[in-house]
């Protein structure tokens, strides 16, 4: 069960780099696992752990970063890989929300299955984002806004309504699916006709 | 008047999509691996659901398989967990029923070279698998793209998935292709010319005689790039060269003849519109390499490094050591990998054999050659590709995903230089500060002689 999401404030992560892949958000030799739990101590690993196991100074290491719901990334966030490990870290951790100005296609797909909010916003947005690390932004996925502190202003931002409804409601998408077994039943029987199986 | 992507997607709408909801698109091939599937298992055991179509799902293990076995032929895995991850693999596609080519088959590889050899993947065909490299499947006239476990999940227990129709993108490449350029090269000139995230939103088609006269070992190495430009998938008309190809395959249509007559309507209408088109000039394009940290930091092999703006791009010649305006050959190779989904078939293990026939790997380099296949290894071994490729200096291995990916031990050494035929450069990809260098099977063989980056045509002056 997915925790719901309807309005959240918390200040912000910002990690400003452009195209930051999932082999960052966590790298492949972590993903020798059959579970999903507990990923978050290897959200960026290799940015946080030193070779030796002892941690750097990054960032994402302060208790302030530790303490948001709202990861600021730079253009093009969750590039690369398809691993939904990359979102299992990310909300373990303890993040619900990810804004950029591009998100990856498959990245915002995993994130929002797991309860994290893939946030594409206006440039000028994000540009202030940026420019103003550990701001208290509020998001509010039932008005789809997005407000900033200050003299920042207020941004709508797209979610179609099937995700926003899955995530405010905590609701996965397997149960709707089930609920089509009858037309998923029929497109076979018209189908099978015309196309081969593989055996 | 409809695009190829436009016939293949609308013939497999369950539900149509509407402003509230996404369509459900069925699904008529899933592959699956060791990686991204057991906790999909795990959630149709703790709803009680069955695999609703094992009939159209197909498994293999290849990204935490070792690539290296002992002298009694056990395979030496990297650690208990990666052994326990292939085991659960196993023990979820025997609970169910699905076909799978684990350790004893001789049909067993990279998911991605193993399904197009087994001829499950066809023209029209939509094809999903929990990577991200599936666009590979494209190159067969099908819609294919990488998805999430828990959307593995919904395949398994639905054979449908919710999704929104993307945008669709014509890549046209105008013109020929010069001599020594290979379709790596093609595919990282058109990631470095629409960026790496140009593609998020579409599907692509490539269009144009290039795509038409490459075999269908060029076109998977093509349509697998994709991803790398942000597309989901990427696909290619299927033609003579696709049918030839698939004839006779284990999974192939019984009535071939009929089933080709139903995929020669699979084309591009002519006068169907795409939401974008980017032309390019074949005749341009030249053996390419990467020197950043991901595949649209790519430039020609013999070229000066370009100028970089920005802060990240900076950031990724740091990580590289290298400096705009130096020559890519002023670095030393420490390894170089040939092998993966993009360049792990037949015709990659040739092009490697043949700049490697007569020379020798430089004597610092270590160089290792995975075949994508046991297939792939078996046909190799009986050209005698392998012991071009030991005679040479170079090791070769078991089929994997291997350096790729880096997940079953085989890796490199902080700070160490890879020239690898892989996908994917970015930081510590292939072990914590490894620098990986993306060039085609043949640039990667000149590179391991050279002992530096270059071209065949570089070696060879």
């Amino acid at each position: 069960m997915i925790e719901p999401l309807t309005t959240l404030t918390s200040r912000t992560v910002v990690l400003p780099t452009e195209n930051i892949d999932t082999d960052q958000i966590i790298p492949a030799r972590f993903l020798s696992v059959t579970t999903r739990d507990g990923l978050g101590v290897h959200a960026f690993n290799d940015w946080r752990w030193a070779a030796d196991g002892s941690p750097t100074d990054h960032l994402l290491n302060t208790p302030d970063a530790q303490a948001s719901r709202i990861l600021v990334g730079g253009h093009n966030f969750g590039c690369g890989s398809s691993r939904e490990h990359a979102p299992w870290a990310l909300s373990d951790y303890g993040f619900r929300v990810v804004i950029s100005s591009e998100i990856a296609d498959i990245f915002r797909s995993n994130a929002v299955k797991n309860g994290l909010l893939p946030i594409v916003i206006d440039p000028r947005a994000h540009r202030w984002l940026l420019d103003h690390p550990g701001a208290e932004v509020t998001v509010d996925l039932g008005a789809r806004q997005i407000r900033l502190p200050g003299n920042g202003g207020t941004y709508d931002f797209e979610v179609d309504d099937f995700s926003r409804h899955c995530l405010m409601q905590g609701v996965d998408e397997l149960g709707y699916l089930e609920q089509q077994s009858d037309a998923i039943a029929a497109f076979e029987t018209r189908k099978e006709d015309s196309s081969s199986r593989i055996r | 008047m409809k695009t190829l992507f436009d016939k293949i997607w609308d013939a497999h709408v369950v539900t149509p999509e509407s402003r509230a909801n996404p369509a459900t698109l069925y699904i008529d091939l899933h592959l699956i691996h060791e990686v991204t599937s057991p906790q999909a298992f795990t959630v149709l055991r703790e709803r009680g659901l069955p695999v609703r179509r094992p009939d159209r799902t197909l498994a293999t293990i290849d990204h935490s398989t070792p690539t290296l076995k002992d002298e009694t032929g056990e395979p030496l895995y990297v650690s208990e967990q990666s052994r326990t991850q292939v085991a659960t693999l196993l023990a979820n596609t025997a609970a169910h029923g699905i076909e799978t080519h684990g350790w004893d088959s001789d049909a067993r590889g990279v998911v991605h070279v193993m399904g197009p050899e087994l001829g499950a993947v066809q023209p029209g065909m939509t094809i999903v698998c929990g990577d991200s490299h599936t666009s590979t499947h494209g190159a067969f006239g099908s819609i294919a793209f990488g998805i999430g476990t828990t959307q593995v999940g919904h395949v398994l227990a639905t054979q449908c998935l919710l999704m929104r129709k993307p945008k669709t993108m014509a890549i046209e490449l105008e013109g020929e292709l010069s001599q020594g350029v290979t379709p790596k090269d093609v595919i990282l000139a058109i990631i470095a010319e629409i960026g790496v995230g140009g593609g998020t939103g579409y599907a692509l088609e490539y269009r144009g005689r290039v795509f038409e006269q490459m075999s269908m070992e060029g076109r998977m190495t093509v349509c697998n790039m994709s991803i790398e430009a942000g597309a989901r998938c990427g696909l290619i008309a299927p033609d003579e060269t696709t049918y030839r190809y698939l004839r006779g395959r284990p999974h192939a249509p019984e009535d071939y003849d009929a089933a080709v007559e139903r995929w020669r309507a699979l084309r591009t209408d002519d006068g169907a519109t795409f939401d974008k088109t980017v032309r390019m000039d074949a005749s341009a394009i030249r053996p390419m390499a990467t020197y950043g940290t991901h595949p649209g930091h790519a430039a020609p092999v013999d070229d000066l490094i370009p100028d970089v703006f920005g802060e990240a791009d900076e950031r990724a010649l740091t990580y590289m050591k290298v400096r705009s305006g130096e020559r890519l050959s002023a670095q030393n190779v420490d390894r170089v990998f040939v092998g993966s989904c993009t360049n792990g078939r037949l015709e990659d293990m040739r092009a490697t054999a043949d700049v490697l026939r007569g020379r020798v790997v430089a004597p610092h380099v270590r160089m290792i050659v995975v075949p994508g296949s046991e297939s792939v290894k078996a046909s190799a071994e009986a050209e005698g590709l392998d012991r071009i490729v030991r005679l040479a200096g170079a090791e070769w291995r078991e089929p994997g995903c291997s350096m790729c990916i880096a997940m079953n031990g085989d890796k490199a050494e902080p700070g160490e230089l890879v020239v690898s035929t892989s996908n994917r450069n970015f930081a510590g990809r292939q072990g914590p500060g490894a620098r990986t260098v993306l060039a085609s099977p043949e640039t990667a063989a000149a590179s391991a002689v050279a002992g530096y980056v270059t071209s065949v045509a570089g070696l060879e002056e």
